[in-house]
């Protein structure tokens, strides 16, 4: 079935090839059907990568050992879950994961614009059908997911690394793709846009959605990086500006300036070039995104593959044909972006959106440098510099904190020019939260960092303006309608979704910013070494080590896993506030370099992290046994099962199993101290709250409005305006 | 003032703020940043008592653990014996992934004595490539 | 058997995308375009006038700056309704 696939992969790779030529002439008028055909070559592809990704997925879950790609990334051990989820966790996999999502985002958009920017549209998908050339050229050129052994397969493959065995595993990489992916998309209708000179409402609209949608996918993907980062690993931190994590996040940030800005062109006609230079920035970023993940350019926690391979030089080419067509392009079409309107007061709702879009693209340069910054550091002095955590935090705090107020301001006012009396009046109230935030917050012991004072201001702020907005609206439409308050809640929701899942997300993220600044300003972090019956003191909490752990995992017969930990009693003021349990697991090699015994301790390990999460802090415990008096027990069994080599298997493996078993209960009764890592954290569950907050309202904002409703009001708008216009005339 | 010389003026202000806040940037990067060596360089032109960024393999066998003290060997990736490898003395958080043969970046102090001191939780593992337990070099 | 599924694969394919090039050329109204962009802009147009009512029953506008921004708006959508008009 590997033939099978690589053979779809060469259809499709030859199938996009040709659609890109016909998209490009069905562009031009009575050429129609050539346009047609190209959009059923997306289809066609869609359905030829789908079923090679659906070989690959089947070679996994049937553990098919012949495919090069199964045998070194699963096992017959692995669990069926993780078997799915290590389809994508090789470079090839993961390339087919990107063309499956690609082809299938993009017969979704074609198929929902087949009616209209007839003119764009040919374009657009010449656009998305070269994206797909170059990824299906990779996967058949350079990193084929269906590579077979020579000879006979093998009997066991080498496993998922365990790290990986995380839900998280399942969705994470599936919803950062298809952020990567569903950015292209805007960027190929912009492309198509600027060719066929139709900058327009209509072009703007579709490109919002689309927009939408990758901001969303790409914040869900960040997101559940942070969460797997924080409960799996074992540092206890959500973000640490790895560069693979700034890769999506410079994507985002041009996504959230764009949404904004697009607002002002649909209402002014104004920032047609912001516009879109964000929406090819935004393409650009997610292709250099996908680039900085797979290319192992530069130093990262996620160094999937090894340096230098030739898909950073490919990649790197693909990147600058994206840059230099976008400054061509906008350059050539700079008449038509000129704007409608000019900017009429400071203090109006674009004006402040104009600012905050500044502050966004602020954020992003500064993070691109910091990323960068190895690379350009060398270019310029010939030397690699790298900048940490602390150099970003200097540069983001202030901007995100100024981000924060402009969002509250922003929406308070009104278009074109705000009643100044008016606009003071409705900010009385924010600012008078701002300030209690900031008294109770140097109440409750905050005073040590200027910068997380000035956030929790500007967030009650930020809350202030959106409550008032929600409290107002809901009052208005009250007036208007008789509507019980939740109710009236509810519909007003429902008719202005893009406004108020707008403010819901405002909202979300005043509570993420909160959660970030306490948890990063306030921690307690210590790091003891416990015998059992002894207490560590943190954050104002007793951490009693109560008693060790060892168990052993068994899957099918076979040990899976041998997990040491510890079971922790926390105690404020003498009561008891909860009982944790944190382990390690040592997952066995096969390294026949090792003795028998010792394969089982030198392998890979995790952490199991113990956590007790809740709305005003959390406490988190990893532990680190010390497994070196066992070493003496351990190289005896190695020599023991090492000469004792004519044992029958059977009898052997239940020797082992016996020893293994021994030496876990004897790290029970006689246990060394161990090192802990006990991290008191408030407001950490902010931060997945306001997430989800975000997640809620960027779904609200981008559903579509029911058709009837829309037709109703377009009627008695369309009667109105008759009337008047018939009024004016007669 | 009229419309144009009130946008223009804005225009300025913007645009000198950008100027400031990126020369800002660039000129902290520069003095902020921790130079990123490989071990080798690391041991050829190290200066007491600045910060460097390295990144390396560890030496099979060398990690010992005392107390709350991790020490380990790092050679260069390409390096083909330990001849030219590092010893660092670090404490703080430990990833999973730790191990011989892995790689590792770490930020490190060249110390008086002339020994390498890890800054406490920098050590970061990159995750292993193959994830196959293989990893028989020196 | 693998080889019967990739011709299959292959046939499909070919059969699927050279469907709309076996017909023939529908002629479509040259003013199609233009027609879309003037409805997106309507659209845009009445959700202005919403959003400017909202906006001065929560209290952001005063009662006159209301008025006259409505006044300008739906003189903008009747402009809009009459270039509509003027394609048909």
């Amino acid at each position: 079935m590997a033939v099978v696939g690589r053979a779809c992969l060469i259809i499709a790779f030859v199938v996009s090839i040709y659609g890109v030529g016909a998209a490009i002439h069905g562009a031009r008028p009575g050429n129609r059907r050539f346009a047609e055909s190209a959009r059923r070559s997306v289809y066609a592809i869609a359905g030829l990568v789908t079923f090679s990704f659906a070989i690959l997925e089947g070679a996994f879950l049937t553990s098919n050992f012949s495919f090069v790609t199964v045998v070194t990334h699963s096992s017959t051990t692995t669990p069926f879950f993780y078997k799915a989820a290590a389809a994508w966790s090789s470079q090839e996999g993961s390339l087919l994961l990107w063309a499956f999502l690609l082809s299938v985002w993009s017969s979704v958009v074609l198929t929902i614009t087949r009616n209209r920017l007839r003119d764009v549209t040919p374009y657009a998908t010449a656009v998305l059908l070269g994206f797909a050339t170059f990824f299906l050229g990779l996967l058949v050129f350079t990193n084929s997911p269906f590579d077979t052994v020579a000879g006979p397969a093998p009997v066991e493959g080498s496993g998922l690394n365990p790290l990986l065995r995380h839900p998280s595993m399942m969705t994470h990489p599936i919803a950062l793709y298809s952020g990567y992916t569903l950015a292209a998309v805007p960027f190929a209708f912009a492309i198509g846009a600027l060719i066929a000179r139709r900058i327009d409402a209509e072009w703007i609209a579709a490109t919002r959605r689309f927009a939408l949608g990758s901001w969303l996918a790409l914040g869900i993907g960040l997101l559940l990086g942070a969460r797997w980062s924080y409960v799996e690993l074992g540092w206890g931190g959500y973000w640490a500006w790895d560069p693979v994590e700034n890769a999506a996040l410079l994507p985002w940030l041009t996504a959230t300036a764009l949404i904004h800005s697009i607002q002002i062109q649909e209402k002014r006609g104004m920032l047609k070039i912001w516009n879109v230079s964000l929406t090819l920035a935004t393409g650009t970023l997610a292709i250099v995104g996908t680039f900085l993940v797979r290319s192992g350019i530069l130093d990262s926690i996620h160094a999937f593959v090894e340096q230098g391979n030739e898909i950073a030089w490919l990649f790197t080419g693909l990147i600058c044909v994206m840059c230099a067509g976008s400054i061509a392009l906008v350059v050539s079409r700079r008449a038509l972006l000129a704007s409608e309107n000019r900017i009429e007061a400071l203090l109006s709702r674009e004006a402040v959106f104009l600012m905050n879009n500044l502050v966004l693209v602020a954020l992003t340069f500064v993070v691109f440098w910091g990323t960068f910054f190895p690379l350009i550091s060398e270019a310029l002095t010939g030397e690699k510099h790298a900048l940490g955590p602390p150099w970003f935090g200097k540069y983001i705090v202030p901007l995100t904190i100024i981000l924060a107020v402009l969002s509250g301001i922003g929406p308070v006012l009104s278009w074109r020019r705000a009643t100044g009396l008016n606009a003071r009046r409705n900010f009385a109230i924010p600012i008078l939260l701002a300030g209690a935030a900031v008294v109770v917050s140097l109440a409750l012991g905050g005073g040590r960092s200027l910068g997380a004072e000035l956030m929790f201001a500007a967030c009650a702020f930020l809350l202030g303006c959106v409550g008032q907005e929600f409290w107002r609206g809901t009052r208005a439409r009250r007036a208007m309608s008789g509507e019980a308050l939740p109710v009236a809640l509810v519909s007003l929701v429902r008719r202005n979704r893009r406004r108020y899942g707008g403010y819901l997300v405002h909202a979300g993220v005043a509570l993420l910013f909160v959660g970030i600044a306490a948890s990063s300003a306030f921690q307690h972090v210590i790091t003891p070494t416990l015998q059992v019956g002894q207490t560590a003191h943190v954050g104002g909490y007793a951490i009693h080590y109560d008693r060790p752990t060892g168990t052993i995992t068994t899957k099918g017969g076979r040990l899976e896993r041998i997990n040491l930990g510890s079971d922790l009693t926390v105690r404020q003021g003498g009561k008891v506030v909860t009982r944790l349990h944190t382990e390690r697991g040592y997952y066995p090699t096969d390294d026949s370099s090792l003795g028998v015994v010792s394969r089982y301790f030198e392998g890979e390990q995790t952490s199991e992290v113990g956590l007790k999460a809740g709305a005003r802090r959390d406490i988190w415990t990893v532990v680190s046994p010390d497994t070196d008096p066992l070493r003496p027990i351990i190289s005896q069994g190695d020599k023991v099962f090492g000469d004792a080599k004519n044992l029958p298997p059977s009898m052997g493996a239940a020797l082992l199993g016996q020893a293994i078993r021994g030496i876990v209960n004897r790290y029970e009764r006689n246990p060394p101290p161990a090192q802990f890592r006990f991290i008191v954290s408030p407001l950490v569950s902010w931060i997945w709250f306001g997430a989800l907050v975000i997640l809620f309202g960027g779904a609200i904002s981008i559903w579509p409005p029911p058709g009837g409703a829309t037709r109703r009001v377009r009627a008695r708008y369309l009667a109105r305006v008759g009337r008047e216009s018939a009024a004016t005339t007669s | 003032m009229d419309p144009s010389r009130k946008r223009r003026i804005r225009l300025g202000v913007a645009l000198s703020t950008a100027v400031l806040l990126a020369a800002a940037l660039v000129y902290t990067s520069f003095s902020a940043s921790s130079e990123a060596v490989k071990p080798s360089q690391l041991v050829a032109q190290a200066v007491p008592g600045r910060n460097y960024h390295l990144t390396g393999k560890v030496v099979n066998g060398s990690i010992r653990h005392d107390g709350g003290v991790t020490w380990f060997k790092v050679r260069d990736r390409d390096a083909t014996t330990s001849a030219k490898a590092v010893e660092i003395r670090y404490t703080g958080s430990v990833p999973d992934p730790f191990a011989n043969g892995r790689e590792v970046i770490v930020d490190v102090k060249k110390g008086t004595a002339g020994d390498y001191i890890g800054a406490p939780d920098s050590l970061i593992t990159k995750c292993p490539s193959k994830f196959s337990a293989k990893t028989k070099q020196t | 058997m693998e080889v019967i599924l990739i011709i299959l694969a292959l046939a499909v394919v070919v059969w699927v995308v050279s469907g709309p090039l076996r017909r023939a050329e529908r002629p479509e109204a040259a003013s199609a375009a233009r027609r879309a962009g003037l409805q997106a802009a309507k659209e845009a147009k009445y959700r202005e006038i919403r959003d400017a009512e909202l906006d001065w029953r929560t209290g952001k506008l005063s009662e006159r700056d209301y008025r006259e921004q409505d006044r300008r708006l739906r003189a903008e959508a009747v402009e809009i309704l009459r270039e509509l008009d003027e394609l048909d």
